[in-house]
């Protein structure tokens, strides 16, 4: 292995923790909050592909309008689902709760191909971010080094709401106690609202970067990216933002690095994050910072 | 009280008459397309039947069914595919040595399929079982990925993404399909009514006040989820010999919903509700597939029917039932002669006032 060959993918395997940072930290507001995993969440990031895809390509939008077009768009859908699929069983037994996030997560992706028809569209460079650039030997994407400071910039944003901020006072006291929150007389639905239209809004920020380093939008596109990031907030310790972004950046280390190394396992690169998962699971069921979480009866 | 008893005895003797007799006449009149959908409806029970084991009975919410089903349906596939065809079929790459000779029976086949399941469900269930509610969902999801990735890349045995066709046809054969399905559905039935089956619902209600009260809450887990797995397996054999052909790709996750569909439609917790569901879904998905193909109405084409129509009303399904009629048909409920009898009655008093009035002043 040359030190090139090695930054190079030292540089892939920070773009893509980044952008699994930014998908799990959406995992893990909304189970913070309704300890609720929204199997929805992979697919809201595939919608927002689509409204990428619409947005410059249909509508020729310029960039930045595009990007609010489609941020917005996003939220507005994440609010709706909480809205129509969640809400309605918010007393409702936990089975319940989980069967309908699978049924939203299922419409979508049906929904997307029956409207979208199931053939792969192309995403659009409208950022200028697919090209490369070289450092000495090491080529890298410029959006490889574009994400880790998107990243850096939305969590701190969202840091900031959620410390300084009297919304963010309230998400953390409806996540410590969703009862005595309500008693409280915290607008317990506007929170969690809020919290949906958030992480909607990240994992469309996530899919306008995703989009530039696999420029490939499909209705299954979101199945994978969530169902790895949740693991990935698993792994951090779920309901912890720090946590998510942690476990992002370790499994999209582990992945890029294994498949670059081990040649052989390719084909199982969508396995190690299950693998991974269990592992941590018997280990440290709560996480690498996640809170001890009592039983209580 | 015993004309009662007497009564649904006799009921139940018409009952087993009856579907042998819709069975001896549907296998030999009925057309080969109709008989295959019958056939799929009676697998899909088995399948549906085991995971309601799982996340009705003992509530442990799983969605590994799709893993345990590829389990059984490849080894089917693996051992009772002919010998002199195994070299066409694995054209790629060839058989691994080690069971490139083996052949089974269609039965020992489906036990051992089942078997493989029930291994698989023990291994993953021993590290995941401890898990809570949700978690448990993804790992066992996870676990149906893992199963499917390894199907796709262990060439030398599975045939990797070409998949294994030319499976001999078994299971296209009513007798096999509705056999095996009323044997599970019976067995599964004694097994909710025994002192286990108890201790399944006493852990699904309240699993801490069950450990309070002495239950061993792991060793029942890992049982009730290494049985679902076992007829999972099983199911997924009868499925292998029924489509006569296997890939990775039939086994995506998505396979699940099908099932959860089918358990949630009627009544987690219900074995008759699981029964009629799996003939109203796969039924249903069947006519919905209608939807599909593009309707032309005098000469205009509707655009609302295009491919992944059906799909779509499918999730809608799911979806109408999660938010309005959480219990499903039938609830926690079971369908029994006395319900029935109860029922009609009631009609009967509804259509007739007057005796209606009488009897209650009696």
């Amino acid at each position: 292995m040359t030190l090139e060959l090695f930054l190079q993918n030292l540089a892939n395997a920070i773009a893509v923790g980044s952008l699994y940072a930014l998908i799990a930290v959406g995992y893990t507001m909304v189970y913070g909050i309704l300890r609720l995993i929204n199997f929805a969440h992979g697919d809201i990031f595939m919608m927002a592909a689509y409204f990428t895809v619409f947005g410059i390509v249909d509508f020729h939008l310029p960039w930045y309008f595009a990007c609010i077009f489609v941020i917005v768009l996003t939220a507005g859908l994440g609010m709706l689902i909480e809205r129509v699929a969640y809400r309605p069983l918010r007393d409702a037994p936990k089975d319940s709760i989980l069967v309908s996030a699978i049924g939203v997560s299922f419409l979508l992706e049906n929904l997307a191909n029956y409207l979208f028809s199931g053939k792969p569209k192309a995403f659009p460079d409208f950022l200028g971010l697919m090209s490369t650039v070289s450092f000495g030997s090491v080529t890298i994407q410029k959006v490889s080094l574009v994400v880790p400071f998107v990243l850096i910039i939305c969590i701190s944003i969202l840091l900031f709401i959620i410390n300084k901020t009297k919304l963010g006072m309230a998400m953390r006291a409806v996540s410590k106690d969703y009862e005595i929150a309500r008693v409280m007389g915290i607008n317990i639905n506007f929170v969690i609202a809020a919290t949906f239209g958030i992480g909607s809004s990240l994992a469309a920020i996530g899919v306008i970067l995703w989009g530039m380093k696999y420029p490939q939008v499909s209705p299954l596109m979101g199945v994978m990216p969530g169902l790895k990031c949740f693991v990935a907030a698993v792994i951090g310790g779920i309901g912890n933002i720090k946590g998510a972004v942690l476990g992002g950046f370790i499994l999209g280390l582990i992945e890029v690095m294994l498949v670059a190394f081990l040649q052989p396992l390719t084909g199982y690169r969508d396995a190690f994050a299950f693998i991974l998962l269990i592992l941590v699971l018997l280990v440290k069921p709560t996480g690498l910072i996640g809170e001890q979480i009592t039983e209580k009866v | 009280m015993k004309d009662k008893k007497k009564r649904n005895i006799i009921c139940t003797i018409i009952l087993v008459i009856v579907v042998i007799a819709l069975i001896n006449f549907a296998n030999t009149n009925l057309d080969a397309y109709v008989v295959r959908i019958l056939n799929l409806c009676a697998i899909y029970t088995i399948i549906g039947l085991s995971m309601n084991l799982i996340n009705g009975f003992t509530g442990l919410f799983s969605l590994g069914q799709a893993g345990f089903m590829a389990i059984g349906a490849y080894t089917v596939a693996i051992f009772t595919l002919p010998l002199d065809m195994r070299s066409t079929v694995y054209y790629m790459e060839p058989m691994n040595a080690a069971i490139a000779n083996i052949h089974l029976d269609f039965v020992p086949a489906l036990i051992l399929g089942g078997i493989f399941a029930g291994i698989a469900a023990f291994l993953i269930g021993a590290p995941v079982l401890r898990l809570r509610g949700d978690y448990l969902a993804i790992a066992t999801l996870g676990f149906s990925e893992i199963i499917r990735i390894l199907l796709t890349n262990w060439q030398s045995v599975t045939n990797g993404a070409l998949g294994i066709n030319k499976i001999p046809d078994n299971a296209n054969n009513m007798w096999w399909s509705f056999g095996i399905s009323i044997i599970v559905l019976v067995l599964i039935s004694l097994l909710i009514r025994s002192s286990y089956g108890r201790v399944f619902k006493a852990i699904r209600e309240d699993d801490i006040a069950a450990e309070a009260m002495g239950i061993n809450l792991f060793k029942h887990k890992v049982m009730s989820f290494v049985i679902g797995g076992f007829f999972a397996g099983i199911g997924g054999g009868l499925y292998a010999s029924l489509l006569g052909t296997v890939d990775p790709k039939q086994f995506y996750f998505t396979l699940t919903y099908n099932f959860l569909l089918i358990i949630v439609l009627g009544g987690m917790g219900s074995i008759s509700g699981t029964v009629i569901a799996s003939f109203i879904v796969t039924g249903g998905l069947e006519i919905l597939r209608g939807f599909d193909e593009p309707l032309v109405i005098g000469g205009y084409e509707i655009s609302l029917f295009r491919p992944g129509f059906s799909m779509v009303i499918f999730s809608v399904l799911l979806m109408v039932i999660v938010l309005f009629y959480r219990k499903g048909l039938m609830g926690r409920t079971e369908l029994s002669w006395d319900r029935l009898f109860n029922f009609f009655a009631k009609i009967k008093a509804k259509f007739s006032p007057k005796t209606a009035k009488e009897g209650g002043a009696k």
